[in-house]
C-alpha cells in the first residue's frame, strides 16, 4: 500500500513523457526548438559530470541562503516580538522592503559582492527571509492569551516566557514558513547565478546551453533543478510536519 | 500553611464603561466561594484583578488580604480551558511552574501529585492522548504543585461532561480543601455542591445567598442541593434576585 502513491506518481510522469515524445515527433518541431525527453535524458547522461558539478554549487548555495535566511527571519522575528519599538519602526520598513522585487537587486548584489557565491547566497538568503519573518512573527504574536496568563500567574520572566511559551508555540507558524523558504530559495541562487556569472553553478550553465542553442543540456539542467526543488521541499514538508507534532 | 482570607471592594470599568458596579466581596479563608452569575456580569474580571491579569480594566478599590500580604503572586489559577502546553507530557505540564520560574524541579512530589490526581498510567502523555477529564486532572497537578494558598477558578468543570463532572468537582474539593478558593461558575448545581458560600453577581452588585446546611462537598442528589439550586436558577432567572428570594417575582 505504501508504494501506491509512488507508481501512481510514476505513472503520472511516465504519462507526461510519453505526451512530450509523441508531441516532438507528431510535430516534428526541431530540436534546438523543442527537444524530446529522450535526447533531454541523453544530453543529461553524457553531461552527467559536468551537470553534477555546477549542481553541487548551486545546492550549497541553495542550502547556505537557507540557513543564513531562516536564522536572520527567526531572529528578526524574535526581536519584532519583543520589542514593541521595533514593531513601530522596523516593521514597515520590512514590509516596504518585501514589496521590492529581489530579482532586480542581483546586478547590485553582483557589483558589491562580485562574481563569487556571496552574492548567490544573499539572493536566496532574501528570499527566505521575509516569508519565514513574517510567519515566525505572526506565530509569536499569537500565542494564547491563556498561556501567557498561566505563565504571568506562576511568576514567569519575560525571557522565561519567550523561550519556554512563545517560541514553542510559534514553531508550527515557523514551519510554515520553512515550507515556503524550500520552494522559493532555489529561484534566488539560479537568478544571483543568470545574471552574475561566475562560471559556476546551473543557472550559468543554463545561460550557456542557451547561447549555444544547446537546448537539450538547457532541458537537463531545470529537471536536476527541480529534482533539487522538489528534494529539498520534502525534507522541509517532513521537518515542517515533525515540528508541527512535536509543537502542538 | 494557613491561607489568608481576601476582600475585594471597588468598581472597575473598561474605557469608560462599567464593568461591574461597586462591590464588597468576601473570600474566606480555607473556604470554597462560589461567585455565580450571568454572562458578561463581571466574574471573570473580578478572578483576572485578583490573579493581577487584567490590564486594560480601570480598577477603583482595593483588594487586600488578611495578613496584609500581596495576594497576585500567591494564587494559582485554573481556567475553562486546561492550558496544558501541547509540547510538554503530563510530568512536564505538571512541572511547569518550576521550569518557567528557572527553579529546580521537585520531579517526585510532581509525581506523587500526579499519582493523587489519578493519571500514574499517563504520565509519560502528551495532552492530545487525554481525554477531556483527564486533560482537566492533568491541570489540577499542575495548579497543587504550585502549592499556593489561594486558588482561582474560572469555571474550570464547565467543558466537561456531566459524570466527569461530578467526579472533578468531588477530587478538587478534597485536594483543594485547606486552600481559599474562589471559584467562578454559571452552574447553580456546581455552586449549591461546593460553596461554603454562594454570591450571585448581577449588574448592579452582589447579593449573597445562605448555602445549604450541610457542609461541602456535597452529595449531587442531596435534597438541600436542589433545594439551593432550585433558588439559585430562580434568582438567575429573576430581574431582581432579592425579590424573587422571597417568592415576589
Amino acid at each position: 500500500m505504501m508504494w501506491r502513491p509512488v507508481l501512481s506518481v510514476g505513472l503520472s510522469i511516465s504519462i507526461f513523457l510519453c505526451a512530450w515524445q509523441v508531441l516532438v515527433w507528431a510535430t516534428g518541431l526541431k530540436p534546438f526548438l523543442l527537444p524530446g525527453p529522450l535526447r533531454v535524458a541523453n544530453a543529461l547522461w553524457s553531461n552527467l559530470d559536468s551537470i553534477g558539478w555546477h549542481a553541487l554549487i548551486t545546492s550549497t548555495e541553495i542550502l547556505a541562503g537557507l540557513v543564513f535566511g531562516l536564522g536572520l527571519g527567526v531572529v528578526t522575528a524574535i526581536q519584532l516580538a519583543m520589542s514593541p519599538a521595533a514593531r513601530i519602526h522596523v516593521r514597515p520598513v520590512l514590509v516596504f522592503l518585501q514589496a521590492v522585487p529581489f530579482f532586480a537587486l542581483a546586478p547590485i548584489l553582483t557589483f558589491w559582492m562580485g562574481y563569487g557565491m556571496a552574492p548567490k547566497i544573499v539572493m536566496a538568503m532574501l528570499i527566505i527571509y521575509f516569508p519565514v519573518t513574517s510567519s515566525f512573527f505572526d506565530g509569536l504574536m499569537r500565542t494564547p492569551p491563556g498561556y501567557l496568563d498561566l505563565a504571568r500567574t506562576m511568576g514567569a520572566p519575560a525571557w522565561s516566557v519567550l523561550w519556554r511559551v512563545r517560541i514553542p508555540s510559534a514553531v508550527p507558524a515557523l514551519a510554515s514558513g520553512l515550507k515556503l523558504g524550500a520552494v522559493f530559495t532555489p529561484i534566488g541562487a539560479v537568478i544571483g547565478e543568470w545574471v552574475g556569472g561566475s562560471g559556476a553553478g546551473l543557472g550559468y550553465l543554463m545561460l550557456l546551453a542557451n547561447g549555444r542553442a544547446k537546448i537539450d543540456l538547457m532541458f537537463a539542467c531545470v529537471v536536476i533543478l527541480a529534482v533539487i526543488t522538489v528534494l529539498l521541499y520534502w525534507i522541509a514538508d517532513r521537518l515542517g510536519e515533525w515540528m508541527t507534532r512535536r509543537f502542538s | 500553611m494557613t491561607p489568608p482570607a481576601l476582600s475585594v471592594d471597588g468598581a472597575a470599568s473598561f474605557q469608560g464603561r462599567q464593568v461591574f458596579a461597586p462591590l464588597h466581596l468576601e473570600i474566606e479563608a480555607a473556604r470554597w466561594t462560589c461567585l455565580l452569575g450571568p454572562s458578561g456580569v463581571g466574574k471573570t474580571t473580578i478572578l483576572r484583578l485578583i490573579a493581577g491579569l487584567e490590564d486594560g480594566c480601570d480598577f477603583d478599590g482595593a483588594i487586600t488580604a488578611t495578613d496584609g500580604e500581596l495576594v497576585f503572586n500567591r494564587v494559582a489559577y485554573m481556567a475553562q480551558t486546561d492550558l496544558l502546553f501541547p509540547w510538554l507530557d503530563v510530568l512536564g505540564n505538571t512541572l511547569l511552574g518550576a521550569r518557567l520560574r528557572g527553579e529546580r524541579s521537585d520531579t517526585a512530589r510532581a509525581e506523587a501529585l500526579i499519582d493523587r490526581v489519578g493519571l500514574s498510567d499517563d504520565i509519560s502523555k502528551r495532552p492530545h492522548q487525554l481525554s477531556g477529564g483527564m486533560r482537566q486532572r492533568a491541570a489540577l497537578a499542575r495548579t497543587l504543585m504550585e502549592d499556593r494558598p489561594i486558588i482561582l477558578l474560572d469555571e474550570p468543570f464547565s467543558a466537561l461532561d456531566a459524570r466527569t463532572r461530578v467526579e472533578m468537582q468531588d477530587l478538587a474539593a478534597e485536594l483543594l480543601s485547606e486552600r481559599t478558593v474562589l471559584l467562578v461558575t454559571h452552574d447553580p448545581a456546581e455552586a449549591a455542591r461546593l460553596g461554603h458560600r454562594i454570591h450571585l453577581m448581577q449588574s448592579y452588585g452582589l447579593v449573597e445567598v445562605p448555602p445549604p446546611s450541610t457542609v461541602p462537598i456535597r452529595a449531587y442528589d442531596d435534597p438541600d442541593v436542589f433545594a439551593c439550586q432550585s433558588e439559585l436558577m430562580r434568582m438567575l432567572r429573576s430581574r431582581d434576585p432579592l425579590l424573587a428570594r422571597e417568592g415576589k417575582d
